[in-house]
């Protein structure tokens, strides 16, 4: 038998050699970036870099190559003065920017109001996407209603902007008989397929690759229709991130996938998501165009999004977008920002309100007044305020059930296999069900529900 | 008839479907111009063209996330995973989102997949190419599970699943595609000769949620599945104990009627799968057998399983439930 020692290896003599001594090394620490502004600190950001105009806006079948620039600087429509200039001005409207408006308005109203009802033990949980309006309103808005969308659950004016009624997103929030989901998912979680708006998940990014696979069924039916996503600067660290630029690179879809960079992930700065400087000029290494855009500038975001729609109805393939917004509101109702960032961080932010800012071009030529504004805000709050009493009047989670407790066996399956049956006969064998509130079902299928 | 093997019957059944339907794709790591490391789907993207049977790159998570959103945008794909081993990185996608599409939006959304994946052992495949991980996907509701012991079987339940409206997760035992393993590594058996390698060249579907009784019985109930069908079968010929050995072939949903009539007429049971013992889907088996049959039983519930250990490279047929081991438990049973 051979002698064990030969089985015992040894190092090679380069390897076995004093290392050289390093030159001018560095502090061997571990770097953990951390927040620019903590409770107590007075914020100070640096102006937004480039002006309206800085940047030029190439053909939409451009090369990748051109738009490097677009990928570090930042597309801007609207400047300081808040006067439109420069070659990404979008060709829309008055009556479409006032529409724009609007939706941002309301959006707002719908959130605040969301929020109060909460803090009144109305509604189990909201997420709010107050300062994120445009992002969301000018986001959608350049998208065809045959286009498929794929949103996060910050982005109700996307909704809005895509025809779901004020009463459905409340229903939902509520989980009652107005949900067309069904009270299964916590509230935000929406899904509109009447619009094309893809059902929403927690798993943050999932969509993100859904909406490339989305995009590519587009291009294997041969179908003139885009796919757009929307993450967070939070969800751009997930794995998901990267499957969906390596698989929009690779295949080249028609899509449209964005990271709205509001700075926050419930307390995770985006520093801590990113050691890059932005997130757009990730699209490099993926050989896609990188836009980074005044999140807050609504003509910057309709013209980038309309670009990189056209881009990808041409046959350009994916666009990656970089919203850079300010998420002003907490995470959550379940969040208490002020643990961790300064209070007024907000009103420091350079990109500021993107409300204010479209109301002051609009009113800057001639096509709005402070007098208009008050009363469109006016109106939106009664809007709001009545859709949601009338909303709670199908019920809600805090209430009681809405739907019979066997409606959660509904949907597992395309039918209700044996082991559910089974199941659901226990439940029912238990103490008798409460009753259902409302008797008036709005999105009951009958032929779909589970009980029989 | 033809004969095929299993890898010929499952390339049939995806020929098949890429001929009747439009909305049908396949695609995953070396599946198209290669045809799959293991030929599964050779000569399909000649065929039917690099549109409908492509390469990806080489990202599980990315595979079933796009399936994902191709499958809610009015496609059929089958996606492969190479290994049942790597499907872990589409885990999220699968039990989060696959699983959860149709309940969550209140049956607005869903996503036919079809997601093809070889597993088990007894090709000296180690750690990593040789797992069995239907319990995580019979855990998750929302999925069916599908695992044929045989080519005639594996065509007709994988069109099943790419028609069913259904997320499916498709096992195939890799250690049955070239043909039955009687569990002793030194002897191959091919297909040919076998009645379930005769295997029509068009169109038939083995029904879902149907268990077979492959060998009707008197004394004993086995109840397995995949490559162990073939083991318990030489265990039960090897003792001559009059076994009634039923092929599970769909997980989720489950036959459990034709378990049922079984035990209530043998009183003894024993479940077999190569999945480490606790937890694996034959602790839901048992627990069901003992809930429906309890005043018929005459013994003890038995398993015979992988070991809660990974699945070993060099000591791979002590780990695979044995004929030994599985004509032990027979014996162990009847004797109670």
């Amino acid at each position: 038998m051979e002698d064990s020692s030969s089985l015992v290896g040894k190092a090679h003599p380069f390897a076995a050699m004093e290392p050289e001594p390093l030159r001018d090394p560095l502090p061997l620490v571990l770097h953990v970036p951390t927040a620019p502004h903590r409770p107590g600190d007075t914020p100070c950001f640096a102006p937004l870099p480039n002006q309206p105009g800085d940047l030029p806006r190439p053909d939409t079948l451009a090369p990748f190559g051109e738009l490097r620039e677009h990928a570090v600087g930042l597309i801007r429509v609207l400047g300081d003065d808040g006067t439109a200039a420069g070659p990404w001005q979008p060709q829309l409207t008055p009556s479409q920017l006032r529409s724009g408006l609007e939706m941002m308005l309301r959006a707002r109203h719908l959130d605040a109001r969301m929020i109060a009802m909460q803090r009144q033990g109305r509604l189990s949980f909201y997420v709010s996407g107050n300062g994120e309006e445009a992002a969301a309103v000018a986001g959608a808005m350049p998208f065809a209603q045959h286009d498929l969308l794929f949103p996060s659950y910050r982005q109700a004016g996307l909704l809005l902007v895509r025809g779901m009624p004020l009463l459905t997103i409340m229903g939902q929030t509520l989980g009652n008989k107005c949900d067309n989901t069904h009270g299964r998912q916590m509230p935000m979680h929406y899904s509109w397929r009447a619009g094309n708006v893809v059902s929403i998940s927690s798993p943050v990014g999932t969509q993100f690759p859904q909406a490339v696979g989305a995009a590519m069924a587009f291009a294997y039916r041969g179908e003139r229709r885009v796919a757009g996503a929307w993450i967070g600067d939070g969800t751009a660290a997930q794995g998901d991130f990267h499957y969906a630029l390596n698989f929009a690179s690779v295949f080249r879809p028609p899509c449209v996938l964005h990271v709205v960079d509001n700075q926050w992930a419930i307390s995770t700065h985006r520093s801590l998501s990113t050691g890059g400087a932005t997130l757009a000029a990730r699209a490099d290494a993926y050989s896609v165009p990188g836009l980074r855009v005044d999140g807050n500038d609504f003509l910057a975001v309709y013209a980038a999004e309309a670009w990189a729609i056209e881009r990808a109805r041409r046959g350009g393939g994916t666009t990656l977008i970089e919203l850079v917004t300010y998420r002003r509101d907490a995470h959550s109702t379940s969040d208490d920002p002020t643990q961790y960032r300064a209070a007024d961080e907000f009103e420091h932010w350079p990109g500021g309100d993107p409300i204010e800012r479209l109301k002051r071009y609009l009113i800057q030529i001639g096509q709005w007044t402070e007098d208009a504004h008050r009363e469109l805000r006016s109106a939106l709050e009664h809007e709001v305020a009545a859709t949601f009493e009338r909303a709670e009047a199908f019920g809600s989670v805090a209430h009681g059930l809405a739907y019979p407790p066997e409606a959660m066996f509904g949907d597992v399956y395309v039918e209700l296999p044996a082991h559910l049956r089974q199941q659901l006969n226990e439940l029912k064998s238990e103490a008798a069900p409460p009753e259902a509130k409302c008797s008036i079902l709005p999105f009951e299928d009958q032929n779909r529900r589970a009980a029989g | 008839m033809p004969t095929m093997n299993m890898i010929q019957a499952i390339r049939s059944g995806l020929e098949v479907m890429l001929e009747r339907d439009a909305t049908v794709c396949v695609f995953g790591e070396d599946v198209g111009y290669f045809g799959g490391v293991f030929r599964a789907t050779q000569g399909l993207q000649q065929r039917f063209g690099p549109q409908r049977v492509f390469d990806t790159p080489l990202a599980e998570g990315g595979i079933v996330a796009v399936a994902i959103g191709m499958g809610m945008n009015g496609l059929r794909p089958v996606p492969e995973i190479q290994f049942s081993d790597y499907m872990y990185p589409g885990f999220d996608q699968i039990t989060n989102e696959l699983a959860k599409l149709r309940y969550r939006s209140g049956g607005e959304w869903t996503a036919p997949l079809t997601i093809r994946a070889p597993s088990g052992g007894g090709i000296r495949g180690g750690l990593y190419h040789s797992q069995s991980p239907e319990a995580y996907y019979t855990h998750t509701p929302g999925l069916c599970v599908v695992m044929p012991s045989n080519p005639y079987d594996a065509k007709g339940l994988l069109i099943s699943s790419i028609e069913s409206d259904d997320p499916v997760i498709f096992f195939e035992p890799k250690r049955l595609y070239h043909g039955p393993f009687l569990g002793d590594p030194e002897h191959m058996l091919p297909w040919r000769g076998q009645p379930e390698a005769e295997v029509p060249a068009g169109y038939y579907r083995t029904p879902l949620g149907q268990a077979a009784v492959v060998r009707p019985g008197e004394e004993v109930t086995i109840v397995t599945w995949g490559t162990m069908v073939h083991v318990a079968a030489a265990a039960v010929q090897e003792t001559g104990v009059d076994a009634e050995l039923i092929d599970l072939r769909t997980l989720v949903p489950l036959d459990l009627a034709t378990i049922v009539a079984s035990v209530e007429k043998t009183g003894r049971c024993i479940v077999v799968h190569e999945a480490p013992r606790t937890c694996g889907f034959g602790a839901e088996v048992v627990a069901l057998v003992q809930q429906h049959c309890f005043y018929s039983l005459e013994a003890p519930l038995l398993r015979v399983t992988g070991w809660d250990t990974p699945f070993p490279h060099a000591q791979e047929w002590q780990y695979m439930p044995s004929r030994e081991r599985i004509a032990s438990a027979m014996r162990t049973s009847l004797a109670a």
